[in-house]
């Protein structure tokens, strides 16, 4: 039925975006100047899908508040990032920060609410 | 004598383990993902069909965003035309891999580019640029590789069955994880000037461009930020 022709189709393109490429990498000659563009990418795609979810909690509008407990959590997570590097300690930091800010707040609306 | 290039002879088991124990705290961040996704998807999808699309589809963010769109009842066509524009970035990340599986064969190359994830190409990108000679690097990437789709499959089977018992569990904010973990990926890059250039104009353009349609945003802001970091690096030269 339908789902099986949507997972079908998320799948197949999902496969010719990654491996045609690949497949042909044996004919493809990259110049050293596009080779360190793509130096870039990481850090460029990452950061694009990271900064909206992060300040746009609610999908449309930015939310610079303490309000916003992503964003709280996220600055926790910078901050140790940058302090140790440590990939495993910094994700650690920044979920228990997150959660327990989101705790917070919830306790604070129950008390005014 | 060159030092700069150590020959090294790392067996391929030992590459294949070094690679799993690198993307060690990536696949951490992604269990919850992961669970919530299978948790999430049971509303709109058959556990048969939520399980299929973690096996045969394999990408998170596109994964997350189509069962968005079914609860939302969008059409087929249009989700699918969604994930390609969501998973155009790993033809950026395909293209950057270009020099390193060259010379692969064919079956390397299928199984490599089936398995690329963000996490995945992060983690192998790092020990393709290492300056060491090593003739198993490949095995280092399918490691890491092998081990994120253990976990999300498995993950998302936790999510499907488990996950039904945990109240609320979409209200948690567990798809948080999967922020953190990129912002951990990302700091690394953050130590010259072009490479900070890209991460600030890549945030700001991602949040004016986020309106855009079929999550287009997402492409616009990485073609900015590397465009921005290119142009910084050539000024500071």
């Amino acid at each position: 039925m339908n789902e099986f022709l949507l997972i079908g189709g998320m799948a197949i393109v999902t496969f010719l975006i990654r491996y045609p490429v690949l497949a042909m990498s044996g004919r493809i000659k990259l110049s050293p100047q596009f080779l360190k563009i793509l130096g870039y990418v990481p850090p460029a795609v990452l950061t694009a899908i990271v900064v909206p979810a992060v300040l746009m909690p609610e999908g449309n509008q930015i939310l610079l508040s303490y309000m916003n407990a992503r964003l709280v959590g996220a600055m926790a997570a910078i901050a140790v990032g940058f302090w140790r590097k440590d990939l495993l300690l910094t994700i650690g930091v920044g979920m228990a920060v997150f959660f327990g800010w989101q705790g917070l707040l919830a306790m604070l609306a129950g008390n005014a609410g | 004598m060159d030092v700069s290039h150590p020959i090294s002879n790392a067996s391929p088991r030992s590459e294949l383990l070094a690679g799993a124990r690198a993307i060690f705290p990536l696949v951490v961040g992604a269990v919850p993902f992961g669970i919530i996704f299978g948790t999430l998807a049971a509303g709109s999808l058959s556990f048969a069909g939520t399980l299929a699309m973690s096996i045969f589809v394999f990408a998170g963010s596109s994964q997350f965003i189509a069962i968005g769109l079914l609860a939302s009842g969008t059409a087929a066509p249009l989700i699918i035309l969604t994930t390609i524009v969501v998973n155009l970035r790993h033809l950026l990340y395909a293209v950057s891999l270009v020099p390193h599986l060259q010379k692969l064969s064919q079956f390397w190359k299928l199984v490599l580019g089936f398995w690329l994830t963000d996490e995945g190409f992060a983690v192998a990108i790092v020990r393709y640029d290492q300056r060491d000679i090593s003739p198993n690097k490949h095995w280092y990437h399918l490691g890491a590789a092998l081990f994120m789709y253990v976990n999300w499959v498995i993950c998302t089977l936790i999510g499907l069955t488990i996950g039904r018992w945990i109240p609320n569990a979409a209200s948690w904010g567990l798809d948080f994880a999967m922020s953190v973990t990129f912002i951990g990926m990302v700091i690394p890059y953050a130590k010259n000037y072009p490479m900070v250039v890209t991460i600030i104009v890549s945030g700001i353009t991602a949040l004016l461009a986020h309106g855009l349609p079929h999550q287009l945003g997402l492409m616009v802001a990485a073609i900015a930020g590397i465009t921005a970091g290119m142009m910084t690096e050539r000024k500071t030269r």
